[in-house]
């Protein structure tokens, strides 16, 4: 929406947030070319990975753009999939649930976190940075608590305190593989479905437009009717959706359901929504600048791995990239 | 500088002050003058530019033309400290105490006794209870500020200004949130500091506080002075004529027709205060409105008017008290979704704040009120809501390059017409509208006017607030006008004029 916007104002073509951040990703891509070890950028398995490694934070970035377009912040995401990831495998390994059934709880589950989280937030008016940091130290607990603190795996203990190994379940296999020629991994095209759903959510459904106008002025909105509890506990309650949509996939990429898993996963989604040049401040955005946003890091991260950057360096590097991107975004403004 | 001894000291002496926001003249070649021991009433209704004459005073805005000599000595503020330094200090209608911190902390605020680096705080704690003593406030100065009731903080924040040993005090409708009580209170804090030789320019929209605490009276009128004059020899009717006595040179075009039946009534109407103030913003409130007229509202800053609609709109949610009826049947505003379902269009007072979301494009804005006419099931029909864009834009005359540009690269005058188009997508009934014109160039004033009677001659009941007394006099087809929260006069529009308008307004009973 406000990028057709802006392609239309006086400030010209290189004002509009999209064409800034398609700059941005251009940069990182020439790098990629530029630095290029063993001519590894130039293969398709290095595009295809990097879209498979990026795909469960792209998942919770469609999320977390809806609600930042809100004004709002949801920092529970990792937590929620962690606990999503713990209870599929569960469902799914050990107590030998259809996929179907074992697929709907999960997103029920994490929906429920996010309505919860966004109950807090619309209802009793809690800032969403508070009200997610809970439901993030909640969530985390759950997932512990669900797993007994210990990774839930296909090594299933037995009453007598032996280990039996069980089989991997079908569907773990189907989500980890590449489909159409091995060209594209069934992880990425989940991404691809969240990241259409979040489009139309947005662009098409008078749902979005209350998003985009509590996110702008709150106050106008609400004298202008809208309603505001129903939309921002819709908001995060979508986040939590996908947060479970992640946590399936992480199980299933995995092959087991870790209580710990997720750590950090809320600030990448987030630094790759801004990075995309959607504001914090609300009411500007869309999924277009989250998907420049997701493959921006993306590739950042794929770049810096082919070429051996060590991890000490990989994270003082994106850092300061981040900062780069976004400083980017402000002065062109 | 020659300190003389006689009792008459000029503290202060502004000359030829000018101002201009963004090519509008606020203030043209006024004069102020403030001698020692005297409290000069500023006066003049809202717009005369008395609130901008003070902030250049405090150093709030330090682009101006003209001079201000402090105690004889020509300066220039450009912060607020530089001003704080020379004496000067404002006391605001909004408090600014930080309600986190205690009594004696805001008391201190900025200028802390220390001992080396430590804070001396039992010696300020001891200091700010003997001040507040001396005003004859006995409270506990370690509490937290926001502990207190309204009353008290304006007290605190009076006492702040006496710390400073500011011998020019400003004080901005200081009596708009203080109890009768606490009034008298003030009055004998102001009484102290005359003999000691302050001066303090008062502001009010009081007529009784005017002739009982003031010794000169200064009126401003459209951003020029008008006259100085001693309290005691320029009678209230003399006053309201310097206040409003400007020639009705501007085109009303307000065509009139035969009002048609009771679109909205509203009994017993109360409102709390919005701000938490311990009296109601409207209390026990009155009237009707016709379909085809429009009703002027009229009332100086704190009369509640603009409460008023808003409460009866649903903005404060159920808190608002009273029957309305609207069309004859029940309406109960608790939302302002159930007040546009209802019929009722609300037009706030600051377009920017509360009408537009200025990030959404022309067509988004428009639409946004009415949304559900145009997502059928929830989904959107953009090419639906950008034709109604266009359509509402061609009949207000809508000046803008395209339909998807941010309502904030518009003008003022075109920014108000998308919220007027907002709020006509919603087909209302009635129609509130709380300063329509304000920051509208004359162009746009005269088109929302043509509006405006196209409106009522398809039976829409309007209600109108302005501040600009030749717009409600000439617009209004019938005008009540409100004082501290209740309707203090009525009059048909034949019969009103601005001097009884703002004799009301000041709450002068009629005789």
């Amino acid at each position: 929406m406000s990028n057709k916007v802006s392609l239309k104002s006086a400030n010209g073509f290189f004002a509009s947030p999209l064409t800034r951040a398609l700059g941005a990703l251009i940069i990182v891509f020439v790098l990629g070319l530029i630095f290029n070890a063993d001519g590894a950028f130039y293969k398709w398995g290095t595009h295809r990975d990097m879209l498979r490694a990026v795909s469960v934070y792209g998942i919770l970035a469609c999320g977390m753009t809806l609600v930042i377009i809100t004004a709002g912040i949801d920092l529970s995401v990792g937590s929620i999939i962690a606990f999503t990831a713990v209870c599929f495998s569960l469902f799914m390994i050990h107590k030998g649930w259809s996929a179907l059934a074992a697929v709907l709880a999960c997103l029920a589950l994490g929906t429920g976190c996010g309505f919860v989280s966004g109950t807090v937030i619309a209802k009793f008016k809690i800032q969403p940075f508070i009200a997610t940091i809970a439901m993030m130290v909640f969530a985390r607990g759950l997932a512990k608590w669900v797993s007994g603190g210990q990774k839930i795996s296909t090594a299933v203990m037995q009453p007598d305190g032996s280990y039996k190994y069980v089989d991997v379940p079908g569907f773990f296999n189907f989500i980890n593989s590449k489909i159409l020629s091995n060209n594209i991994t069934v992880v990425t095209v989940i991404f691809l479905i969240c990241l259409v759903i979040s489009y139309i959510l947005l662009t098409k459904l008078r749902y979005g437009r209350y998003l985009y106008a509590i996110g702008g002025n709150e106050e106008a909105a609400r004298l202008s009717g809208v309603p505001i509890v129903m939309s921002k506990l819709m908001a995060y309650s979508v986040s939590g959706f996908f947060c479970a949509v992640g946590g399936i996939c992480q199980a299933a990429q995995e092959l087991q359901g870790d209580p710990e898993a997720g750590n950090g996963y809320e600030l990448s989604a987030i630094s790759m929504v801004v990075i995309g040049g959607t504001s914090l401040a609300g009411g500007r955005g869309n999924m277009w600048l989250t998907l420049i946003g997701v493959l921006t890091i993306g590739y950042l991260e794929k770049i810096l791995s082919i070429n051996a950057v060590g991890e000490d360096k990989r994270l003082m590097l994106t850092g300061a990239i981040i900062v780069a991107a976004v400083l980017l975004q402000k002065t062109k403004k | 500088m020659t300190i003389q001894q006689d009792k008459k000291i000029q503290l202060l002496s502004m000359t030829g002050i000018s101002k201009s926001f963004s090519g509008v003249q606020v203030l043209n070649d006024v004069q102020f003058q403030l001698n020692s021991g005297e409290v000069h009433i500023l006066a003049g209704e809202n717009g005369a530019g008395k609130s901008t004459l003070m902030k250049i005073l405090a150093g709030v805005y330090s682009e101006y033309t003209g001079s201000i000599a402090v105690n004889g000595t020509n300066v220039k503020f450009s912060t607020i400290h530089d001003a704080a330094r020379a004496g000067i200090s404002i006391i605001h209608q909004e408090l600014s105490l930080i309600p986190t911190m205690t009594v004696a902390e805001n008391v201190f605020l900025g200028r802390e006794k220390c001992r080396g680096l430590w804070l001396a705080k039992r010696q300020m704690n001891l200091m700010a209870k003997k001040l507040l003593e001396s005003a004859g406030l006995d409270i506990d100065v370690a509490k937290d500020v926001g502990d207190y009731p309204l009353g008290i903080q304006q007290m605190v924040e009076i006492c702040k200004a006496l710390a400073f040993e500011s011998r020019i005090i400003v004080m901005d409708e200081p009596t708009s949130a203080l109890t009768d009580v606490e009034v008298e209170k003030l009055f004998a804090i102001v009484a102290k500091l005359k003999q000691s030789g302050c001066g303090i320019i008062y502001i009010t929209h009081k007529m009784e506080e005017i002739y009982r605490i003031g010794d000169t009276i200064t009126v401003l009128r459209d951003g020029k002075y008008v006259g100085t004059s001693p309290a005691d020899q320029l009678p209230q009717q003399k006053l309201v004529t310097w206040m409003v006595g400007r020639e009705l040179n501007q085109q009303f075009p307000r065509h009139r027709s035969n009002p048609g039946h009771v679109s909205l009534s509203v009994k017993n109407f109360s409102v709390p205060d919005p701000a938490g103030k311990p009296f109601p913003a409207v209390s026990d409130v009155s009237f009707e409105v016709r379909a085809g007229e429009i009703l002027g509202v009229a009332g100086l800053g704190g009369s509640g008017n603009s409460e008023l609609l808003n409460g009866i709109f649903g903005s404060y949610g159920s808190a608002p008290k009273g029957n309305c009826t609207l069309n004859g049947k029940p309406y109960s505003p608790s939302h302002p979704a159930k007040g546009i379902e209802a019929g009722i269009a609300m037009l706030t007072n600051d377009r920017k704040v509360t009408g537009l979301v200025l990030g959404m494009d022309i067509i988004h804005n428009t639409t946004l009120a009415a949304i559900r006419k145009y997502s059928p099931f929830g989904w959107l029909l953009p090419a639906k809501e950008a034709r109604a864009a266009k359509t509402q834009g061609q009949s207000m005359n809508l000046k803008a390059a395209s339909l998807t540009m941010p309502v904030d690269a518009l003008s003022g005058g075109n920014q108000q017409k998308v919220v007027i188009a907002k709020w006509i997508e919603t087909a209302p009934k009635v129609f509130l509208l709380d300063e329509p014109t304000r920051g509208v160039d004359v162009g746009a004033k005269h088109e929302i006017y043509e509006l405006m009677n196209k409106w009522t001659a398809a039976g829409i009941a309007i209600v109108l607030i302005t501040s600009e007394m030749p717009e409600l006099l000439a617009m209004s087809d019938r005008i009540i006008v409100m004082h501290r929260g209740k309707i203090t006069a009525e009059f048909a529009s034949t019969e009103a004029t601005q001097e009884r308008i703002l004799a009301a307004a000041m709450g002068e009973k009629e005789n």
